[in-house]
């Protein structure tokens, strides 16, 4: 079991000055998207941080966030899990297997009761009692039950575990729900995104670790500091939407040029997320630097809100309804017109001529 | 039910019905007052009518002598408001490529900074004739509740659009679901009150026009 | 069939901008009035803006190499350069693998970061001193 004394000691002993540690501080400031001039802080608070035991269970999922989070640049991964927190169970990362990696777990979650942090990914089957995902026999329904009872806190890594995901998708045939679904009781942050940025997990773990607290959240308990602003509003092609100048197929000259990529379907507006600022892959870039439109993988149902390649003002569905709607308009058009003159017809033949006699 | 599926569902089932029962009302309504026709004209035309449809439809839009006199509230702010409306109806991009998936048509938008501007103009004249109709005593009087529904029915879409796009009370989502949604209430009520007139406006004027030709005042 | 058959259109780092270069250096001119008048340094963080693909470059550019380069060597690789406008730094932190961890403009007389920590002067201290109170070795 690793030892949980604070970062601060362990970095001394590893033999890293205070200027290090001042840098590392700027970089952890830049990964949580905190003013540069927060590093002073950072390392105030570091200096009191204790390394969280972190148990992380996948569930119904594709393993793309943990794809996700051992690409992450800053600080590096290793740094990240060796040195700022311990991951005491991780099924795809640990080195043990089977009964010991179980144990593995047991001991963490009796040995940390209440204060360990619980990482989620995936979404969980509840149809049929959650048979149809299983760890050792434990159904990912039990087990998320179990392991979220001890937990001080739970982050729900990827929009499966946050939101339901694509296996959510409609029919969802396993019943598949998010965590906050099941875990009332306990604080929950919500990491969406398919996969979500590397450097956003390790911002918002950076951040527990810090100031030992959730950062602050938005409606749907995602990270203001990361979800607080849309991709389309940050998006260096926001120039472009405001001068109405637009990419109309994927390969015309407006696509060439850099346009706004709105009317090829993108769900910039929609969608909450960082990665017109943070980008991806050590800041090469992001989908609509690349020429697609966002697909809005961070928020809630985009697997079910109509096709990626509809405009947002467009119809998500075809106009079924129209052409039939006109003929019953024809139809009830000329049938009104048919009793109004038979109405008047009707006047006219019941018309009398007004006599002498009649105003007597 | 997430934003994103209510946003789905405004924009695919909504709008489907929206649109189905404002073509269904208006067709039927075209068709009525069509075929209503008018009661044969046996007299000899004093004149011939000429382009006085055509000159109708455009004096029409111009000043009747005091009326700036006696309302120039009504008369300026309708004036504005109309042209605003046409503005962000019509040269807003997201609604351009709205018509253009619906019916092929499109044309070159604004800025949004112009549309912007548009809509805060059209927004505060519709209050000022609010109020207008509601603090003259003889406008209240003959203000029915469908003047004030048709208001609220026209206000809301332009209010809620500026919303969505100025992210101001609600997540842009939701308020993008929402201003579409007041946007098909609109399409639903249009061909069965007074909004009508969005459709009528020219064909009537024209028809009074023609009439008072033959019946030998060209206008 | 070559290449020279496919159109493919080179971009320059000049090619593209929406304006963040321009904003980004009245920022930093309004921190150097602020750093004349009263002292007080200022940090703007380059990775939390949305940067147009060779605006970055361009930026580059625009603010040059002044007289000083500096290199700090502590968990991974520092870049600390004077820009050609004195009292404009470009911080670039790396980490060991050498990917960038922080990018930073810091308007200062001085960057914070180049200048001696107290806990490390203390502790280089001690440690001169031990190696004083230590015998002194014959090597010669």
């Amino acid at each position: 079991m690793a030892d949980h004394d604070t970062l601060a000691q362990r970095l001394i002993q590893q033999g890293i000055s205070r200027r290090a540690f001042l840098k590392f501080c700027t970089a952890m400031a830049s990964l949580m998207a905190l003013p540069p001039g927060s590093a002073q802080a950072i390392a105030a608070a570091l200096a009191q941080a204790k390394r969280p035991s972190v148990i992380w269970l996948s569930f119904q999922e594709c393993t793309g966030c943990t794809e996700s989070l051992t690409r992450s640049h800053s600080p590096t991964v290793e740094s990240l899990i060796f040195d700022m927190i311990s991951l005491d169970y991780h099924h795809t990362l640990q080195a043990a297997s089977g009964f010991a990696a179980e144990k593995a777990r047991d001991d963490a979650m009796k040995e940390f009761y209440g204060k360990y942090l619980l990482l989620v990914d995936g979404s969980i089957p509840t149809k049929d009692g959650g048979i149809y995902s299983t760890i050792a026999g434990m159904t990912n329904l039990d087990m998320l039950k179990d392991a979220a009872k001890g937990a001080a806190a739970i982050i729900s890594v990827g929009t499966c575990a946050a939101f339901g995901g694509i296996p959510k998708a409609n029919p969802n045939p396993t019943g598949a729900v998010a965590v906050s679904d099941i875990i009332k009781d306990k604080p929950i942050v919500n990491i969406s995104g398919c996969p979500p940025i590397p450097a956003v997990i390790t911002g918002v773990l950076a951040h527990y670790l810090t100031f030992g607290a959730l950062p602050e959240l938005d409606n749907l308990n995602r990270p203001k500091v990361f979800y607080g602003e849309t991709i389309h509003d940050r998006c260096y092609r926001r120039p472009f939407y405001d001068q109405g100048k637009f990419a109309k197929t994927f390969d015309d000259e407006g696509a060439r040029n850099g346009w706004c990529l709105f009317e090829l379907g993108c769900k910039g507006p929609t969608t909450h997320n960082a990665c017109a600022t943070t980008k991806w892959n050590g800041g090469a870039g992001f989908p609509i630097e690349a020429g697609h439109g966002c697909l809005g993988c961070s928020e809630p149902d985009f697997w079910d809100a109509g096709s990626f390649y509809t405009a947002l003002s467009m119809p998500a569905t075809p106009l079924t309804f129209a052409t039939g709607a006109a003929a019953v308009g024809v139809a009830a058009g000329v049938g009104v017109s048919l009793a109004n003159s038979a109405k008047k017809r009707a006047a006219k033949a019941a018309h009398q001529p007004v006599t002498l006699n009649d105003l007597e | 039910m997430s934003e994103m599926i209510f946003l789905a569902w405004v924009r695919g089932m909504g709008l489907n019905i929206a649109i189905g029962i404002f073509l269904l009302g208006t067709i039927w309504r075209l068709i009525e007052i069509y075929t209503l026709g008018r009661k044969q004209d046996v007299a000899a035309p004093r004149h011939r009518s000429g382009a006085s449809g055509w000159h109708t439809m455009f004096r029409r839009s111009l000043p009747i002598p005091g009326i700036m006199q006696r309302s120039p509230v009504s008369y300026i702010g309708g004036y504005i408001f109309h042209i605003g409306l046409a503005i962000v109806v019509f040269l807003f991009a997201p609604h351009i490529k709205l018509i253009q998936s619906l019916v092929g048509l499109s044309w070159p938008g604004l800025p949004s900074q112009l549309i912007d501007a548009a809509t805060v103009v059209t927004l505060a004249a519709m209050l000022v004739m609010l109020f207008d109709r509601i603090n003259k005593p003889v406008k209240r009087f003959l203000s029915t509740f469908e003047d004030y529904f048709t208001w609220a029915l026209t206000f809301l879409p332009v209010l809620t659009g500026y919303m969505a796009v100025k992210h101001l009370a609600l997540p842009y989502a939701t308020m993008l679901a929402i201003h579409i949604l007041s946007v098909e209430l609109l399409l639903i009520v249009l061909p069965f009150s007074k909004l009508f007139h969005a459709i009528t406006v020219f064909g009537s004027r024209w028809y009074n026009g023609d009439i008072n030709g033959r019946r030998g005042v060209p206008v | 069939m070559s290449l020279k058959n496919i159109a493919i259109k080179l971009e320059t780092s000049d090619s593209y901008s929406i304006g963040n270069v321009t904003a980004l250096l009245s920022e930093i001119a309004a921190h150097l009035k602020k750093l004349i008048a009263s002292g007080e340094a200022s940090l703007i963080d380059l990775k939390s803006l949305p940067f147009a693909p060779g605006e970055y470059e361009q930026l580059r550019q625009a603010l040059d190499h002044g007289e000083v380069t500096a290199q700090i060597d502590a968990i991974g690789l520092s870049e600390i350069i004077e820009t050609r406008y004195p009292g404009v730094w470009w911080l670039t932190h790396y980490n060991v693998e050498g990917d960038i961890v922080a990018d930073i403009i810091e308007i200062a007389i001085i960057p914070s970061i180049l200048q001696s920590q107290p806990e490390d002067v203390r502790a280089g201290l001690d440690m001169l001193q031990a190696v004083i109170s230590q015998p002194i070795q014959q090597n010669d």
